[in-house]
């Protein structure tokens, strides 16, 4: 897969939004985790070149932001697939069954949490309660919920992310 | 019944927008408040209506604003932040809310905000809540065009910005004083309390930090009284809640209910009883860290005080039911398992003693139990219970699996002593 590290810059008006964000603080880098997630909104992950640089803009070292982007579950440090699944492993979804989905999960993908598919297609996580409780088992992909969660249900949604 | 807080939702449709929500008797609060009422006499109403804190603590609102020091004490700035930072396991009440009714949320913060003298304030949305930030963005800017936010609002003087805040993940951040450290843009660990938030909070300002359902109470209790808002509860604490049941229940969903509805009516009339074929064996009553309650307690009223006094707390009012099919041990190892991923590690019982805690469960679980094994569970709920940790997460995680020692002993001492999980191998 791309990671594009051989260009890891930051695009200007990634550099001008970031810089819009910053205002709403008193502080620039209270901004810091905003500014990580729409620089992977684009890019997908965080490369250590454009970390590098948002920590430059926030009046940040490069380590302190590393320390903040690491403790965060939804911010990449690695690469990821086109599509992350993340996959509710919380009470609620357990009590329904979620350890049967992971197992189906497993099998089709052939990958467990925290692996990518070898065509780049899926990245695999498991996640906290998304607050999906009364549909659960529940998952979101790409930022989309999906609830009431069976292996054809979950084939389904799988099939739809080209 | 009255629903004040659920009134605008209807399932399935958008939430009402600027123009609608006022002519539902939106933004009457706020006209209320800013034209004929001081910020004293705001807070003196929450404080008589007796509504306590709905994210899981129940502290009273009033008495926690109250310690805000007086604006001639200490000038501006000050804020009010609002937690929706929702991710206590099996709630989903705030979602609800934020995605049903926005326009209530932003007028609560006004409102809330006008009680403190607050002229910033930030709505702190788990980053998940996409639907939720995106809404609340919506309503904020229609906010500001109509003149409810910015400048001199309603010509009254007061001051106020709003801005929305997203997060990305990591259940700490709901801790109060971590989620003040996580705004700031800092490793996300919660504060040694005192000093509290309300002397020194965000940047070091006075700061008070809300759950939505909290505050969306406020703009109500504004228009209606206190009086009104005590009596809409069935027992001694006032108002609605909105309680929410998962696991295998008929229903599972959220409803908004008088204060002390009892557990037995929530699952057998609200949530359609348990699904046929399933019996029930344990609830627990408010999200993942409070502790587990049984059939003798279908009874007990689902309010602060009657659930306490059951051997648990109301927490989030969330009901995570557990059936008959399904492995207690395997829950409560389940449930360490996210309180051992979730410890910021700041302090040592906490990042190394839930590990631990979850390690003898998942051994039990697996067959691999040993004599003393329970005990040494047990000494951990002493270990990490109140006052060894900075926070609350470490003795929210041993509720459930102190309670869940009693309520499940024979099944944990059948596992250790026959070596294999019965529900397993059926």
């Amino acid at each position: 897969m791309s990671t594009g590290e051989g260009n890891d810059k930051l695009l200007p008006e990634e550099v001008a939004a970031i810089r819009e964000l910053a205002k709403r603080y008193p502080d620039p880098r209270a901004a810091c985790v905003e500014a990580l997630k729409l620089v992977q909104s684009r890019h997908r992950w965080i490369s250590d070149g454009r970390l590098g640089e948002v920590a430059a803009l926030l009046g940040m070292t490069a380590d302190e932001l590393d320390g903040i982007a690491t403790f965060y579950n939804l911010i990449f440090r690695r690469p990821v697939g086109r599509h992350v699944v993340l996959l509710c492993d919380s009470v609620s979804c357990w009590v329904m069954g979620q350890e049967r989905l992971l197992e189906h999960l497993r099998r089709r993908l052939g990958i467990g949490f925290g692996g990518t598919t070898p065509d780049g297609r899926f990245t695999l996580l498991p996640t906290v309660c998304l607050g999906f409780c009364d549909r659960a088992p529940a998952m979101m992909v790409d930022e989309e919920q999906h609830g009431d969660l069976d292996p054809q249900r979950l084939d389904a949604v799988l099939q739809s992310c080209r | 019944m009255e629903r004040p807080l659920t009134s605008n939702i209807l399932p399935g449709e958008p939430p009402l927008d600027l123009a609608a929500y006022e002519r539902a008797g939106g933004y009457a609060a706020v006209r209320k408040a800013l034209k004929s009422l001081s910020p004293e006499e705001v807070a003196r109403e929450v404080t008589e209506s007796k509504l306590r804190g709905r994210g899981g603590a129940g502290f009273p609102t009033g008495k926690k604003w109250s310690f805000v020091p007086s604006v001639k004490a200490v000038p501006a700035p000050r804020y009010l932040v609002v937690n929706a930072d929702e991710m206590e396991p099996g709630t989903f009440k705030d979602r609800l809310l934020l995605e049903g009714d926005p326009h209530q949320m932003i007028e609560a913060v006004i409102v809330s905000a006008y009680a403190i003298s607050a002229s910033a304030a930030y709505i702190f949305v788990r980053g998940e809540y996409r639907l939720a930030s995106e809404r609340l963005e919506r309503a904020a800017s229609e906010a500001r065009e109509r003149g409810y936010l910015g400048h001199d609002i309603l010509g009254s003087g007061f001051d106020l910005d709003l801005h929305i805040h997203t997060s990305a993940g990591r259940y700490i951040c709901g801790e109060e004083t971590a989620l003040l450290t996580a705004l700031e843009g800092q490793r996300p660990i919660p504060r040694a309390k005192p000093p509290y938030p309300q002397a020194s909070g965000l940047w070091g300002r006075p700061t008070v930090v809300n759950n939505v359902e909290t505050l969306c109470n406020v703009p109500h209790i504004v228009n209606r009284g206190a009086q009104w808002f005590r009596d809409l509860g069935r027992g001694e604490d006032g108002g609605t809640k909105i309680y929410g049941a998962s696991g295998r229940v008929s229903r599972p969903g959220a409803w908004e209910l008088p204060m002390g509805t009892p557990l037995r009516e929530l699952i057998e009339e609200h949530a359609g009883g348990m699904r046929p074929g399933f019996g029930l064996r344990a609830v627990l009553p408010g999200g993942a860290s409070t502790g587990f309650l049984t059939a003798e307690h279908l009874d007990v009223p689902m309010d602060f005080g009657s659930v306490e006094k059951a051997g648990s707390r109301l927490g989030t009012g969330a009901l995570i039911v557990l059936d008959d099919h399904v492995c207690p041990v395997g829950m409560l190892r389940n449930l360490e398992h996210f309180f051992a991923q979730e410890s910021c590690g700041w302090c040592t019982p906490c990042r190394d003693g839930l590990p631990w805690t979850e390690r003898l469960l998942a051994a039990i679980e697996a067959g691999d139990g040993r004599e003393g094994d329970l005990e040494v569970l047990e000494a951990h709920t002493r270990f990490l219970g109140p006052g060894h940790t900075y926070c609350a997460h470490a003795p929210g995680a041993m509720a459930p699996l102190q309670s869940g020692l009693k309520c499940f002993r024979t099944d944990l001492e059948r596992h250790i002593r026959e070596k294999s999980c019965p529900y397993r191998s059926q």
